[in-house]
């Protein structure tokens, strides 16, 4: 057998294209003839519009067409966003009219559409579309919306109140009247948006001819785009090909449906020619869904010792002005809880309310990093009110290795019952202890303090149920020329994918990397997938790429048996061809094994096969989801003249199963971090009072940035799945899930002689100044 | 996000550049175009003429003659590590660590800076400290602008359609004397959310001599001649200083906006200026 590759540190195939510059991204494709599309997005953040005149915009030289509400094809299916993930318990939904009708109900909401022969005319045409806003009240900030006498956020609500969910186990009200201690805390929480290096992007081709339409989006989730499109405008998926280009990023909100994919379909129909529409950074501002904020208000119980016994509270989460991507956000807010911990008696309830500002969903990790935070930010403060050491805490209420698989009580959204497969939390805890030298640090700190300077250490364990099913597909065939194509409906935005896919083949099939194909994100290629999102990518795609490669590595011996008379235990597959065990000079490659069951050479299959051609499908799907975990810790200091925080050091203890390739998780863990220290100390989406968006551009928006990340240590165990066959676990968010409790619990730590609690994140210098000057904040 | 159409000019001499200056309306002129370009981009102006003074390179030359002469052209990289400016404007290498990213400073420069006159931008405050003149030309005249006029208002210097910005003078301190140059924003490189930078002279423990400039927490950079004034012909101790400098903080008109609230900048400030202060006295000390 050749070179071990499952688990290896394989380099990318992707990125010797990559780092050239030679992708192929949304806006690199250049059809002839195309058309460009740009959007007049409404300026207020709730009115009632009229539109008074087109005429101008359509007349100016350059444009080929203006699309408004009304002159939307009345051959649609709905001229309203249809519904992406309807659930019964969606109290009231609401999508946008692909372009707003008569009421508009965020700053960013697309009224207009126009094509032109470039986008600069098309831009310069949208400036020419006269509308007329009658203001309404915008309601901005989410409690005040959720209060029943609130002004309505859309004038046909009857309240703003989307949906209401809870979780709830065991006996919380009993819990609460046995328990020997209780605290309340409440904090807020703001996730900022998707920030992708590409914006979104969709180009539409109609090919009269054929009756067919491709669609290139830059999307996650290209089967979901030709599902929702299709329906829309009433074709069927058969004549809809939706293609993902090389995408640059995507974090969650490129996983939705938007109405600029009907409308650029929609456009190119019309108009029977190529458009292209590049969304461009202030429109990701102001019409790509974010995720934004969350109050939490909640209450715990627990027992002297530092035990957790029970936990209880409301979570006010903001949708923004619509519900376009169901109620992913919230049920994945609700359902990690309580993370890594063993609290028996739990009962939370969230209401997602309707508000006028950009839709929210899910951006890496989507609620599970809220959730955890809550946990990291639990166990702090009952380990502060019990004068308990938050590591000691944590060791005292985490899930022991004896307790798996643990099932916590809460549900997955499929009804079934959250079961923790394997792990070592405990384990994990005390080697990120060892890493960052915990206990040194405290003595380090007790110094520092003496001399005026402000250090903090703090911790987070979490947990990620990733891998959710039911299958990504895989086909591996052998070509006549001996290379081997992987399709797959999997979609990749940079992961990697496509390196992974190849090195579980190649160990199967004993053939270098170079030989093997992948063909993905088209769904011209492959008939089903879901797409990346939840850190599912590697578990469904591992386990279905090796048992495709199985099946054909079968099929090759089956036949090399018949072809070569000799049987099949005294074969073995190396080096491209079958060959035999005692004579290795006698062998069939697999070349002209798929060359005997290609229909053209053969006449008719050899006897015993039913299928055609040297290849295979798998759906595999996984029994459970597999949990993946790790414990952080975050080391700062905080200059409380300035309110600066600098972050000195990050260490990360991992587990996700079997890995697939260290190098790969790695990348995704650090950038993972990163995106949560982000998170903690710098994206913030802000709105004034009237609605309008403060921060629609990267001086404004913060971003992390590398001059301020401090080194990130990454250490692995790897506890094996016993849920798939591999043993995988998901990778793709467990950088960013605990890294905000790590942050924040540090920061608060450094804090310790000012005697303050931080109730909001991002954490600005303001706020840290606040928090010195001993003026107490409480989430709003 | 594309600019409104204009037409574009490449001139290859400053006399070419003055003419076309004369004769075009509503001119951008293009220089490193790090604020230029994305200002165009997101249509916050659409000029009728954009003129591109790149390829003049008379434009781009340091030299020193009692005065240090700065090209406008010269690019913020060149400051950064010019011997010149190394040896007569240290502050003004020390400041220039807080502008930007090595990427932009390799395109921006010191005349785009102060033509550009961004409330936090750090190489006004350089000029105003050493009260800086400002060589401006016309097709038909060249005329020295002395610093402490330069400003008129919220990023509008006293500069007019048909004129280009073609040199600043610089007057060095005689030695000794020290500096400090203390500014803070969110993330390296960001505008800053303030900045100060201090030029002092001590006699027998004196403070003789003072000069402040502050951005980022105002309309416009300025000098701190209210501080300088307390502090001036004062011993100097850093625990009175803290004190002396109360008044003047409160005189201040900090901008107060929804990302960053005026009673933090005053907060900042004020301990950006001690330390700018404590950082000048012990360079004082040292020489």
């Amino acid at each position: 057998m050749g070179v071990r590759q499952i688990g290896a540190r394989v380099h990318r195939v992707e990125d010797d294209n990559l780092i050239r510059g030679e992708g192929k991204y949304l806006d690199d494709i250049q059809l002839p003839n195309m058309g460009y599309a740009a959007f007049l997005r409404s300026s207020m953040a709730h009115a009632k519009i009229s539109i008074t005149d087109t005429e101008a915009a359509r007349t100016l030289d350059g444009v080929q067409a203006v699309f408004t509400y009304d002159t939307l094809p009345s051959s649609l299916v709905s001229k309203t966003q249809l519904e992406t993930y309807p659930a019964p318990i969606i109290k009231q939904s609401m999508c946008p009219e692909l372009l707003a009708n008569d009421e508009v109900a965020h700053v960013g909401q697309a009224i207009a559409m126009v094509i032109a022969n470039t986008r600069h005319v098309a831009e310069d045409a949208c400036e020419l579309i006269q509308v007329e806003y009658t203001p309404l009240t915008p309601v901005v900030d989410v409690i005040k919306a959720a209060k029943s006498d609130s002004q309505l956020t859309h004038s046909s609500l009857k309240d703003n109140i989307a949906a209401s969910i809870e979780t709830k186990f065991g006996d919380v009200e009993t819990a609460f009247e046995e328990c020997e201690d209780s605290i309340e805390l409440s904090f807020k929480q703001h996730r900022g948006g998707c920030h992708s290096m590409e914006c979104r992007g969709v180009l539409g081709d109609w090919q009269q001819q054929l009756g067919e339409l491709t669609l290139y989006s830059s999307t996650q989730c290209p089967y979901l785009v030709r599902r929702m499109v299709s329906r829309q405008l009433g074709c069927p998926e058969s004549s809809i090909r939706v293609i993902a280009p090389d995408v640059g990023g995507g974090f969650g909100p490129k996983a939705g449906y938007y109405p600029e994919e009907a409308l650029i379909a929609i456009a190119s129909k019309e108009l029977r020619k190529p458009v292209k529409w590049t969304e461009d950074r202030r429109e990701h501002f102001i019409s790509t869904n974010q995720q934004r904020d969350q109050i939490w208000k909640l209450e715990v119980a627990f027992k002297k010792n530092g035990e957790i016994t029970a936990l209880k509270g409301h979570v006010t989460l903001d949708s923004g002005a619509f519900l376009n991507y169901g109620l992913l956000l919230s049920a994945t807010t609700l359902m990690p809880l309580p993370g890594p911990y063993k609290i028996k008696n739990l009962h939370v309830t969230l209401d997602a309310v309707y508000t006028n500002t950009v839709s929210t969903s899910p951006v890496r990790g989507a609620g599970r990093p809220n959730a955890a935070y809550a946990m990291d930010r639990v166990i702090d403060a009952v380990a502060r009110h019990l004068s308990i050491d938050p590591a000691e805490m944590r060791q005292i209420n985490l899930v022991k290795n004896e307790d798996f698989p643990y099932q916590p009580g809460s549900k997955h959204r499929n009804g079934s019952m959250m079961t923790y497969d394997s792990g070592d939390y405990t384990g994990m805890l005390a080697m990120v202890k060892e890493m960052a030298d915990y206990d040194g640090f405290r003595k380090e700190q007790q110094e520092a303090r003496a001399r005026g300077k402000y250090l903090g250490i703090g911790l987070a364990c979490f947990i990620e149920d990733t891998g959710m099913g039911p299958y990504e597909g895989v086909n591996v065939r052998v070509d006549v020329t001996g290379n081997i194509i992987a399709s797959t409906g999997a979609t990749s935005q940079g992961q990697g994918h496509a390196t992974v896919i190849a090195q579980v083949i190649a160990e199967n099939l004993d053939i270098d990397i170079s030989k093997i194909r992948v063909e993905a994100g088209d769904t011209g290629k492959f008939p089903h997938g879901i797409g990346a999102i939840g850190s599912r990518t590697g578990v469904n795609v591992g386990i279905s790429a090796n048992d495709a490669a199985i099946q054909v590595k079968n099929k090759a011996l089956k036949l090399a048996s018949i072809l070569l008379e000799k049987p099949e235990d005294e074969l073995e597959l190396s080096d491209g061809a079958v060959r035999a065990r005692s004579d290795s000079n006698q062998f069939i490659t697999l070349a002209d094994l798929a060359l005997q069951l290609s229909p053209a050479v053969a006449g008719k299959l050899p006897e015993g096969f039913e299928t055609a051609g040297l290849e295979a499908v798998s759906y595999q799907t996984t029994d459970y989801m597999p949990h993946s975990s790790g414990a952080n810790i975050a080391k700062v200091e905080v200059d409380v003249v300035t309110g600066g925080i600098k972050i000195l050091d990050y260490y990360v203890v991992h587990d996700c199963g079997r890995i697939l390739n260290p190098m790969i998780v790695d990348g995704q863990i650090i950038g993972g971090v990163v995106h949560g220290i982000g998170n903690a100390m710098f994206e913030q989406m802000v709105y004034d009072d009237s609605g309008n968006p403060m921060t629609t551009n990267y001086g404004d928006y913060l971003l992390p940035l590398a001059s301020e990340m401090p080194e990130i240590h990454v250490a692995h165990i790897e506890t094996p799945s016993p849920a798939n066959p591999m043993g995988l676990k998901g990778a793709g968010e467990g950088g960013t899930i605990p890294a905000i409790g790590a942050m924040i619990n540090a920061i608060e730590d450094a804090l310790t002689p000012f005697d303050a609690y931080i109730a909001k994140y991002p954490v600005t210098p303001e706020y840290i100044l606040e928090l010195v000057d001993g003026e107490k904040m409480a989430a709003e | 996000m594309k600019a409104s159409a204009f037409s574009y000019h490449k001139p290859i001499s400053l006399e070419d550049a003055l003419s076309l200056l004369e004769s075009e309306e509503e001119v951008k002129i293009l220089a490193g175009g790090q604020s230029l370009m994305p200002m165009l981009n997101m249509r916050f102006v659409q000029p009728e003429a954009v003129i591109d003074v790149n390829e003049i390179e008379e434009l781009a030359t340091i030299s020193f003659n009692d005065n240090v002469e700065i090209g406008a052209l010269t690019r913020q990289k060149t400051l950064g590590t010019h011997s010149i400016i190394k040896q007569h404007l240290p502050i003004m290498q020390e400041a220039l660590k807080w502008v930007g990213h090595f990427q932009t400073q390799s395109r921006g420069t010191i005349g785009g800076s102060l033509c550009h006159l961004d409330p936090a931008s750090e190489l006004p405050m350089i000029a105003l400290l050493y009260d800086a003149e400002l060589e401006v030309a016309s097709k038909s005249a060249t005329r020295i602008i002395p610093m402490k006029e330069w400003a008129l208002a919220y990023m509008m210097p006293s500069i007019a359609p048909e004129e280009l910005l073609t040199k600043i003078l610089i007057k060095p301190w005689g030695m000794p004397y020290g500096y400090g140059f203390q500014e803070f924003a969110r993330r390296h490189g960001d505008f800053a959310i303030a900045a100060v930078g201090c030029l002092l002279k001590l006699q027998d423990g004196v403070i003789s001599e003072i000069a402040i400039s502050i951005g980022g927490v105002e309309d416009v950079p300025r000098r701190f001649i209210e501080c300088e004034d307390v502090l001036r012909g004062s011993k100097y101790d850093i625990e009175e200083v803290k004190k002396q400098i109360i008044g003047p903080l409160d005189q201040i008109n900090y901008i107060d906006d929804s990302l960053v609230t005026g009673s933090y900048r005053q907060k900042l400030l004020k301990g950006l200026l001690v330390r700018s202060i404590e950082q000048a006295a012990s360079r004082a000390n040292s020489l």
